[in-house]
């Protein structure tokens, strides 16, 4: 089986692009253009100028070797955390404004949760010079301000959405009506692997360049280019996908995809998707959501805002309805006790988001010679308020 | 002869009305339609309320939040509608987003609007090629038409696509914008609508979206078959109750 997206744009029977017609020329424009425009020197030499000399690509696969010895088996971090704007997000925003110059585009939007899809669209903005609006939830908004300031810092124009929960799903709504609004000019760069396609693989393509080096890098370390398993956190599920991406089609890597449990899967208060979700339409893509058994859109809860979407994308949904890869859901104490284990043995902070990743190795044991790679999406400066709180610092 | 296409017979300007079921108030449903019935409205768009309306602009957002809190949903709504063919005989279209549909199974859906009388559902992101591939049989077998939508930036190529394959009338989106925008027509629209009319359509078309009163009707009905007035009623609505109907209606029919 491949694990790919097929010509039609699905997974499996995940994906599609199930857009009102307002949208259809934009996404059209896109599907026709995006793989043409990624196969072009001048495309290619352009991005990967930029992920080395301004993102710091490559970032480093460290071998985490006190929190092997904890585990009693070989750990390894993909360092995304020390990606400007301190998160894998960045990737994707430069792949996506350097396709949005090639088709002329000069009005940049993008939605944010807890604003580090923001920051890294508005950094890219401000580098080409192009206008910048995100749409980010009134409630988000106030639980994130430093993110607002970036956001403001590099020029960007920040506007609340005030409709239905406040939250990422409605700034993603408000980030497609403004589309709506303005086919012509703008650009969307939306900050997963969600959305109608081709938006899942061309995000998935940006990000693959975090498996492209984790083969090389393991080459160099082990003598081998594939682990044994590949962890990765999974709301909207971006970083996910580039960890796995260069996996999919290799049976002989386990994939492992960790979900928020929030409070607890049965507590009413999770964004566990795939144990909780089930098929439906969310943000112009056939994929598992958190519904009402009316198909009304729930609302998700995770201590973690970057993983607080009420679906993940239709390449996710396929990894887990086919089996091929192993889904777990750890609560917000798991991943905090495990992000601030991280700390103590490794002297890394992480983002909460990759907390709940490096939890795998609390509920579940790994043979002694496997090669276990954890992709570190983010670093945790964000969250020092939460984690201050958290824990009483 | 499908009660949709029968409307178009006489070349009247048609007037449709949209509103959200279950909004103000959860049983008002039947009380609006036949109140609509009894003022002339010629066709009507029940809006299935949804979580994530992507194409509604504030007002209808708000309304359908207000239905869901009420406590609408999709059975609910077929209980109401029940027994609406004893009293409503004008064209009646269900109009909503996809997933509600997709979770009450798409083959019941259908039935169910069969059973009660329903003529078409309008689906805005239930895109053509989905349809076609997946559902257009079940439409078929239920004798239920599906609506598709066009705007200034569908391609001439598209719009015969989506003509070929529309049957009841095609929904114009008067301009690139979501519901609710009031404002007014411009020269563009202008040309967009005299370009679509140019066309020769085999099926008649009724635009949607900025029509809010009886200049704005005029405009968008000047080229085209008729007018889809959806916001600018449910503000009537929220401001005025099912009292204000007969008023708003008469104050678009007047010239």
């Amino acid at each position: 089986m491949n694990y790919n997206v097929n010509e039609k744009g699905y997974y499996g029977e995940f994906g599609g692009a199930y857009i009102p017609e307002m949208l259809y020329p934009n996404v059209e424009e896109l599907r026709q253009n995006y793989l043409k425009v990624m196969a072009e020197e001048s495309f290619q030499k352009e991005f990967h100028q930029l992920l080395k000399d301004y993102v710091g690509r490559p970032t480093p696969l460290y071998f985490a070797k006190r929190l092997s010895e904890k585990h009693s088996t070989k750990i390894y971090l993909k360092r995304e955390d020390l990606c400007h704007t301190g998160a894998h997000k960045v990737n994707n925003t430069i792949g996506q404004i350097l396709m949005a110059k090639r088709l002329g585009k000069t009005r940049i939007i993008a939605e944010t949760g807890a604003g580090q899809h923001g920051v890294a669209t508005a950094t890219v903005c401000a580098l080409m010079g192009l206008e910048c609006i995100v749409f980010m939830g009134e409630t988000d908004i106030k639980r994130q301000a430093p993110n607002v300031a970036r956001m403001k810092m590099l020029g960007a124009k920040v506007i609340p959405a005030s409709s239905g929960s406040k939250t990422l799903k409605d700034a993603t709504n408000e980030a497609i009506r403004d589309w709506i609004n303005n086919p012509l000019d703008t650009h969307y760069i939306i900050g997963s692997v969600v959305g109608p396609h081709p938006y899942p693989d061309m995000v998935a393509r940006f990000q693959s360049i975090i498996s492209e080096e984790i083969k090389v890098q393991l080459n160099e370390k082990e003598d081998r280019e594939n682990p044994d398993f590949v962890v990765a956190c999974v709301g909207g599920g971006s970083n996910a996908a580039g960890a796995f991406y260069h996996y999919l089609n290799k049976p002989e890597v386990g994939i492992i995809a960790v979900e928020a449990a929030g409070k607890g899967i049965d507590s009413g208060e999770s964004a566990a998707t795939s144990a909780l979700g089930n098929t439906g339409i969310i943000h112009g893509s056939k994929t598992l959501l958190m519904q009402t058994p009316d198909g009304q859109i729930t609302e998700p809860y995770s201590i973690s805002a970057g993983l607080d979407y009420p679906g993940v994308g239709p390449m996710h949904a396929n990894l887990f309805a086919s089996g091929r890869g192993v889904f777990i859901s750890v609560t917000d104490n798991e991943a905090m006790q495990a992000g601030l284990k991280l700390c103590k043995l490794e002297g890394i902070i992480p983002a909460i988001e990759s907390s709940h990743a490096l939890a795998i190795f609390e509920t579940r044991k790994f043979k002694k010679d496997d090669v276990v790679v954890v992709n570190l999406s983010g670093r945790g400066d964000k969250d020092l308020d939460t984690y201050i709180n958290y824990f009483k610092l | 002869m499908n009660r949709i296409s029968d409307k178009f017979k006489n070349n009247k300007k048609l007037l449709s009305i949209y509103f959200t079921a279950g909004y103000p108030k959860l049983d008002d449903t039947v009380e609006i339609l036949q109140q609509l019935e009894k003022d002339g409205v010629d066709l009507v768009e029940i809006g299935l309320p949804f979580s994530d309306p992507l194409a509604d602009g504030p007002t209808i957002q708000a309304s359908s939040q207000t239905a869901l809190q009420n406590g609408m949903t999709t059975e609910l709504l077929f209980r109401q509608l029940k027994d609406v063919r004893k009293t409503v005989s004008i064209p009646l279209i269900i109009m909503g987003y996809f997933n509600p549909i997709l979770q009450f199974g798409v083959e019941n859906f259908c039935e169910k609007c069969a059973e009660i009388g329903i003529d078409g559902l309008i689906l805005p992101d239930l895109p053509l090629a989905e349809f076609e591939e997946h559902y257009a049989e079940i439409f078929k077998k239920y004798g239920l038409l599906n609506i598709f939508l066009i705007t200034p930036h569908t391609s001439e190529e598209r719009i015969l696509q989506i003509d070929a394959a529309s049957e009841g009338f095609i929904y114009m989106v008067s301009r690139a914008s979501v519901t609710g925008n009031s404002a007014g027509f411009g020269a563009e629209t202008e040309e967009y609508f005299e370009r679509v009319a140019s066309l020769q359509l085999k099926n008649p078309q009724i635009v949607g979206f900025g029509i809010n009163n009886s200049e704005t009707f005029q405009q968008a009905t000047k080229h085209t078959n008729g007018a889809i007035i959806g916001s600018a009623f449910i503000k009537m609505l929220s401001e005025k109750g099912k009292d204000g109907i007969s008023a708003f209606v008469n104050s678009i029919r007047k010239v």
